[in-house]
């Protein structure tokens, strides 16, 4: 029977490889924030408030070309809508749980840290303490995100605006989805969402965000229909 | 109103990490909506790419020989290969500066 303090250092030690490319998405995150002339004291509070790289830099870049909070706020929630489906897998061994412990734990909940205890906790269907898996990972996840989003707004004020840094928006999600590319099924959805994007572009209030990702899931859903 | 955008936000962000662990039971999303929710990132991201890749800071369409797309497209063949965050960011990144830097000036 593994420990309570072992069962966490594993879960610290299996996020350890994601630190790779959590570190630098980090510090693009928070340069990008100064970029685009935030304050650095509200650049650092998507960090520990929204703590979602992906959703914070769309933020951003949302309010900064005169979106309406409404829009970012909208957006945010779709981009973080994917959670539902990790907590949806993470409640089952999470359920002896009390409320307020299973509400601490939730915090915590990131993709990189939902991937490996996913896996850990399959492979490891005895394990009496699985919660102390994904803290671990997530805590991990955690001081990673906050110090290299501060290490990147501090990097932000010296890096000169001629090096167009804002292209490294595109580039980072792309990063993110490049490994799906090998997927079809996929491939067609990001085919309709990047279309409906460009298509979309000048609807008002900047909703191009929020509509083209519903066209996309749209195209998803009859997609799924046709397959089976 | 950016403080109470970002607390919102976080209050929304929270709550998907929060719902199905703590509220709702998890038999409640169907198959179906499972499904659907995995091509989430594949459905949100494009929508981010392709307006960064290919229109300019007015939101017009850049030239087919813009040096973004040729970043994008480098950056596009080095993450399929490598399977890297990191080489997909920074390989799009160095052709680009290197674009801008050396050729077209």
């Amino acid at each position: 029977m593994l420990s309570k303090s072992k069962i966490f250092f594993k879960g610290i030690v299996a996020v350890l490889p994601h630190m790779l490319s959590v570190i630098p998405f980090g510090i693009i995150t928070g340069a990008i924030g100064i970029e685009l002339g935030f304050d650095p004291i509200l650049v650092y509070a998507t960090s520990l408030i929204i703590f979602g790289g992906a959703s914070q830099i769309i933020f951003m870049q949302l309010l900064s070309g005169g979106a309406s909070s409404l829009v970012a706020i909208t957006s945010v929630g779709v981009i973080n809508s994917r959670h539902l489906l990790y907590g949806a897998v993470l409640s089952e061994y999470l359920e002896k749980l009390s409320f307020i412990k299973k509400l601490f734990i939730s915090y915590f909940i990131v993709d990189q840290g939902f991937a490996e205890s996913n896996k850990y906790i399959k492979q490891n269907k005895n394990l009496s303490n699985p919660h102390y898996y994904i803290l671990g990972t997530g805590i991990t996840l955690w001081f990673c995100w906050q110090l290299s989003t501060i290490s990147g707004i501090i990097l932000g004020s010296f890096i000169p605006e001629e090096l167009g840094l804002k292209f490294a928006i595109p580039l980072t999600f792309l990063a993110i989805i490049v490994n799906d590319i090998r997927k079809l099924d996929h491939v067609f959805v990001m085919l309709v969402s990047g279309f409906a994007s460009l298509i979309l572009f000048n609807a008002p209030f900047k909703s191009y965000i929020i509509l083209s990702p519903i066209v996309a899931l749209i195209a998803a859903f009859i997609m799924l229909r046709f397959k089976k | 109103m950016t403080w109470f955008s970002i607390i919102v936000s976080g209050i929304v962000t929270y709550f998907s990490r929060m719902a199905m662990v703590a509220l709702i039971d998890r038999e409640m999303l169907g198959t179906k909506v499972k499904e659907v929710l995995n091509y989430v990132p594949a459905a949100v991201f494009p929508a981010i790419i392709f307006p960064g890749v290919f229109f300019n800071d007015f939101g017009l369409f850049v030239e087919i020989t813009d040096p973004k797309i040729y970043g994008a497209i480098v950056a596009l063949v080095v993450g399929f290969y490598s399977r890297s965050v990191i080489a997909t960011i920074v390989s799009g990144l160095l052709s680009y500066w290197f674009i801008i830097f050396f050729l077209l000036r």
